[in-house]
């Protein structure tokens, strides 16, 4: 395709008037910068930064609706975890019972070390659970490197509680309708 | 699989006249369009000649046949419809002579349903024998559909309770949904709920949910354990698996049955919810609780031993082995174990040393022990190459050696009444004589006698055997290497820790003969080292004989040696090992 390209006008042909505009623009922005009029420069941390849905800050645990811990200790995020910053260790079979009713297990300690995480959000998408999420935070400090491993208890309190659809819970419901005659489906 | 060797078929006799064609044992047939000769007869699961089936014949073709209830060692049941393929046999005219193409190819009737000639019949591959001229089609579309729609069906009750299975990972109904399967469920309907987390036995948990009802573990425990403890009971969709009487399936093999179980729902007690299987690091070792010398694979994560599970050896466990043995790993972590090396100084009591102190310093010792003043008993839970060092050191000093014999009860399946692994490598390289433990008396009278007055123990507590903690204080020299802490190493002036096998390599011989080579699958804890790696560097300090400093290097020289191992050689021992005369 061959696009016609319009003639100059003699003024146009000038060059100085356009030269001329764009000076115009350019001192209004440095006079509006020197005049503090649009500040360009934010003062973080005493200013807070607004952190935008979808951003991907530091990973969580989280609970359901009622108050129980989601991660059924599948150990996916481990594996899937580029930097292998999570350490989960499974509760065996004298381990605690899942607060998840039905659920059957959940981890006994998982830990996320925060030095090594690169906040890539892998662990949220292979969750089968929807037990991890990477929340908005993303400046983690701490004043040694222990104190960077977070353990469950602290991801837990972190990640505050995330509704679903409690697929445990249901199938036990179902499995409780079935236990009378004539079954109801 | 591979193919068993067969007879070749007998070239005719050099006559003039056209004598008949002998009789072949081989067919020809087509798999997926590609000809290939199969063997008339193949081994059944108990090893006896059968025909032929078509899923044998796809393995040699190198066509992998999906299935879940087919287990080449065990009786074909043929229920779980997974191996169906579709298939042709040549088509036959009044005459019975094979109808051909335009072409002169005979031509292939395909089988199809009896009043519905367009719509393919597919057969269970594990269980149909071929015939000549048959062409199997593992690939069609008529298969793919069939596989889908057996998949859909099996799964119509499986829960997805994969997060939380066991199995997942090693479940033959993941892989099979992923390379057959629908990538949707269409069932709307509520799943029919089963019993969770049954207690079948002291070793074993049932989830009903996930079983696919394939009778692996019956007939396992049927026809190889001759337990007949388990069956199936309720009907139609509530079918479940149940042992006879709550918490009664307890024979001696039934973790066996977690293994061939194709999907979550018979899963092991002690490995339930410990470690996803995906992390496993797999070894190739041996199990050595007895005299069998069963193949296992070591399943280990981070230098800690998870799991044991049998490997195919069908000169030896076939692919079984039994829960005694599989569940005797729990030691090696112990907390307890010995991590450094110590030596007794007079004043000052054992002391923790270094591996070039201590061993300078039982070199020392040794140098100034006059022949016959010393005594060696050796474990035969040691390594073949272990025991070989230990007897050149004995050669040396001319010296009394024995091992100690551990006798319990054995089985008529796979448990040896030996408890020793390595019975016969100490046998064989002399360490002891035809009845292990014939010499300790005479080395308990010689230390009482005061000719013998040092002592070389290697992973035995003495203390147990006839050498009691009275006489050991009567030695000049005491030189201990063990895993675990006992009297003996208390009582020792020299202690070395050693290695279990799982963090070494080396050899055993079982009680047939069997020479087999082990893997290392997980670090030593501490200072501890392989004892054949202090025994070589000991050996060349007391003798002056400089030999291999590799595993490889030590078996040769000892098969050079030992008159027992002639002609072996590390690299043709392979995964399963070679038989030598005992």
């Amino acid at each position: 395709m061959i696009v016609k390209r319009n003639e100059l006008t003699w003024f146009e042909r000038l060059y100085l008037p356009a030269l001329i505009g764009g000076l115009k623009v350019t001192s209004r922005h440095f006079l509006n910068t020197l005049t503090t009029k649009t500040p360009v420069t934010q003062q973080y941390p005493e200013e807070p930064t607004k952190v935008l849905p979808g951003y991907r800050g530091a990973p969580y645990l989280v609970r359901d609706q009622d108050g129980a811990t989601k991660c059924v200790s599948c150990q996916l995020c481990e594996f899937v975890c580029p930097p292998k910053a999570i350490r989960i260790t499974p509760p065996g079979p004298t381990g605690k019972p899942a607060d998840r009713t039905n659920a059957e297990k959940m981890p006994e300690e998982f830990e996320i070390n925060m030095l090594r995480c690169i906040f890539c959000g892998l662990c949220q998408e292979v969750c089968p659970e929807e037990a991890i999420f990477l929340k908005s935070d993303f400046s983690l400090t701490g004043l040694a490197r222990s104190e960077m491993i977070y353990d469950k208890e602290k991801l837990l309190a972190l990640g505050g509680t995330h509704p679903g659809i409690q697929k445990w819970k249901h199938k036990l419901d179902e499995a409780k309708e079935q236990e009378t005659f004539p079954v109801k489906v | 699989m591979s193919a068993p060797a067969t007879t070749e078929a007998k070239p005719a006799a050099p006559t003039a006249a056209p004598a008949p064609p002998p009789p072949s044992d081989k067919i020809k047939i087509k798999v997926d369009g590609r000809e290939i000769e199969v063997p008339k007869m193949m081994p059944d699961w108990q090893g006896k000649p059968q025909p032929t089936t078509m899923l044998q014949a796809c393995q040699l073709a190198a066509h992998e046949v999906p299935h879940y209830c087919y287990h080449p060692k065990l009786p074909i049941a043929g229920n779980c419809r997974m191996c169906l393929v579709e298939f042709g046999t040549p088509q036959m005219g009044p005459d019975r002579k094979p109808v051909l193409n335009e072409d002169g190819t005979p031509k292939i009737a395909k089988s199809v349903l009896p009043y519905e000639p367009t719509t393919p019949r597919g057969a269970i591959a594990c269980a149909t024998p071929i015939s000549p001229g048959m062409e199997i089609y593992p690939n069609s579309p008529a298969t793919k559909q069939m596989r889908e729609a057996v998949l859909e069906s099996l799964l119509i009750n499986h829960p997805l309770d994969c997060p939380i299975c066991d199995q997942a990972g090693e479940c033959k109904l993941q892989e099979y949904s992923v390379q057959h399967g629908q990538a949707e469920s269409r069932f709307v309907e509520a799943k029919v709920h089963k019993p969770k987390a049954v207690d079948l036995g002291p070793r074993i948990v049932l989830d009903d949910e996930r079983c696919v009802l394939c009778t692996r573990c019956i007939r396992f425990t049927k026809d190889i354990a001759g337990d007949d403890a388990l069956g199936i009971v309720n009907r139609g969709s509530y079918n479940t698996i149940a042992a006879w009487a709550e918490g009664k399936f307890d024979n001696n093999y039934t973790l066996n049955t977690v293994d061939i179980c194709p999907v979550g729902a018979l899963t092991s007690k002690d490995f339930r919810f410990q470690m996803r299987v995906w992390f496993m690091k797999e070894t190739k070792s041996l199990c050595t609780s007895c005299g069998t010398g069963c193949n296992i694979v070591v399943g280990s994560r981070e230098e800690k031993v998870y799991r044991y599970e049998p490997r195919q050896n069908d000169a030896v466990n076939s692919t079984w082995m039994c829960d005694s043995g599989r569940l005797n790993y729990k030691w090696i972590g112990r907390a307890d174990r010995l991590q450094k090396c110590g030596m007794r100084i007079a004043e000052r009591g054992m002391l923790e040393v270094a591996w070039p102190t201590a061993l300078k310093g039982i070199s020392a010792k040794l140098a100034s022990a006059p022949s016959s003043s010393v005594a060696i008993v050796a474990s035969a839970r040691q390594t073949t190459e272990e025991l070989w060092l230990l007897s050149k050191l004995a050669k040396k000093f001319n010296a009394l050696t024995d091992s100690v014999a551990r006798n319990g009860e054995g089985d008529k399946l796979l448990v040896n009444a030996d408890k020793n692994p390595n019975s016969n490598g100490a046998r064989l390289t002399g360490i002891s004589g035809p009845q292990l433990g014939a010499n300790l008396a005479k080395i308990a009278e010689g230390i009482r006698s005061g000719s013998i007055r040092t002592l070389i123990v290697f992973g035995e507590d003495v203390t147990k055997h006839g050498i009691g903690a009275d006489l050991l204080a009567k030695l000049d020299t005491l030189i201990v290497s063990d895993i675990l802490p006992n009297a003996t190493t208390a009582a020792a002036h020299f202690v070395l820790p050693g290695c279990a096998h799982v963090e070494k390599r080396g050899t055993f011989v079982n009680v047939k003969g069997r020479v087999q080579k082990f893997m290392k699958a997980v670090e030593a804890p501490g200072d501890a080292r392989p004892e054949w790696e202090f025994l070589h560097e000991l050996v060349h300090n007391v003798t002056g004989q400089n030999g291999f400093s590799t595993i490889e290097g030590l078996f040769n020289q000892m098969a050079h040696e030992v008159p027992g191992f002639a002609g072996l050689e590390w690299a043709k021992l392979g995964d399963t090992g070679v038989t030598v005369q005992i």
